[in-house]
């Protein structure tokens, strides 16, 4: 079980690591959030699940419950880090940004 | 013989106010005892504990805010077609899951690969889909943003979408696959 958790933990931890270097090589404010927006939600699952599976090792309610929390955490994250990352979008769009293409350069 | 006909008359008309409170309670029945219950499960996970003060506590404020906002949660929804819904969710929620690692494994093909430059050429794309139901616009906004390359940069509730992708390989596979799903869910 050991093994599954630090599996789990490894791999999520692989996951921040590709979102905080995507943020950086991107070139430009969108494409930057595509890292950002998902390879943290995978990141934080993964994680998350480790969380979960440690914790619920010993079988008892209260561990149950804890683990229950931890995958509403889970869920909200996966409603709210699409509906935010949509919600910086917008206002890049709605400040008049131009996103950066192949051909044409736009903004940084 | 006048006073019994008003009287019949009278019984008539409260009959039918009657009959509409109890038309508007049928109405909103379903979806405040629906809230109830979500909010009640919530109060119990987050509170675990099982007493009888935090038991009377939970219910009493589950009871209010059920009452202040049973239409927010379950607005204009024909709650007998709900529990399908769902089930054809948690089928739909597995594929999701999936999609969204296929994603993340592209995007970090993407991040380590050293000639990242030239694989990426982002655009932003507009379609229009023919889901009808807000829910299943405000999930496929939010799946898209989960998924291949893609985020979703605006949705007008028409249903016309504009898409930033980051390659021209994950922009084509949109709409697709994922509106015919996401359709089954609400919108048959």
């Amino acid at each position: 079980m050991d093994i599954v958790i630090g599996f789990l933990l490894v791999c999520g931890l692989l996951f921040f690591t590709g979102g905080s270097i995507g943020i950086l090589r991107f070139p430009d404010f969108y494409s930057r959030l595509h890292p950002a927006g998902k390879l943290d939600t995978m990141g934080l699952l993964l994680s998350l699940l480790a969380m979960a599976v440690y914790v619920m090792m010993d079988f008892s309610i209260a561990s149950f419950l804890t683990g229950l929390k931890i995958l509403l955490i889970v869920v909200i994250v996966f409603v709210t880090s699409p509906t935010a990352t949509h919600a910086i979008v917008d206002a890049g769009v709605r400040a008049g940004l131009k996103p950066w293409t192949k051909e044409g350069g736009g903004g940084v | 013989m006048r006073i019994r006909e008003n009287n019949v008359e009278q019984s008539d008309a409260f009959d039918e106010t009657g009959n509409r409170q109890f038309q508007r309670i049928k109405q909103t029945a379903p979806a405040f005892i629906l809230t109830f219950v979500i909010a009640i499960a919530t109060w119990i996970v987050l509170s675990g504990k099982f007493d009888m003060f935090h038991m009377t506590l939970g219910v009493m404020s589950c009871l209010i805010v059920s009452f202040f906002s049973h239409n927010l949660l379950f607005y204009n929804t024909d709650i007998r077609r709900l529990p399908s819904a769902w089930l054809r969710f948690l089928y739909f929620f597995p594929w999701l899951i999936y999609q969204v690692f296929v994603a993340n494994i592209h995007v970090m093909y993407l991040v380590f690969h050293p000639h990242m430059m030239d694989l990426i050429d982002p655009r932003i794309i507009q379609f229009k889909s023919r889901l009808k139901h807000p829910m299943s616009h405000f999930i496929f906004a939010n799946s898209i943003t989960l998924t291949p390359g893609t985020v979703t940069v605006h949705v007008s509730l028409l249903g016309n979408y504009s898409v930033h992708a980051i390659d021209t390989l994950s922009g084509e596979a949109l709409p697709g696959d994922m509106e015919e799903k996401i359709s089954r869910i609400l919108d048959e």
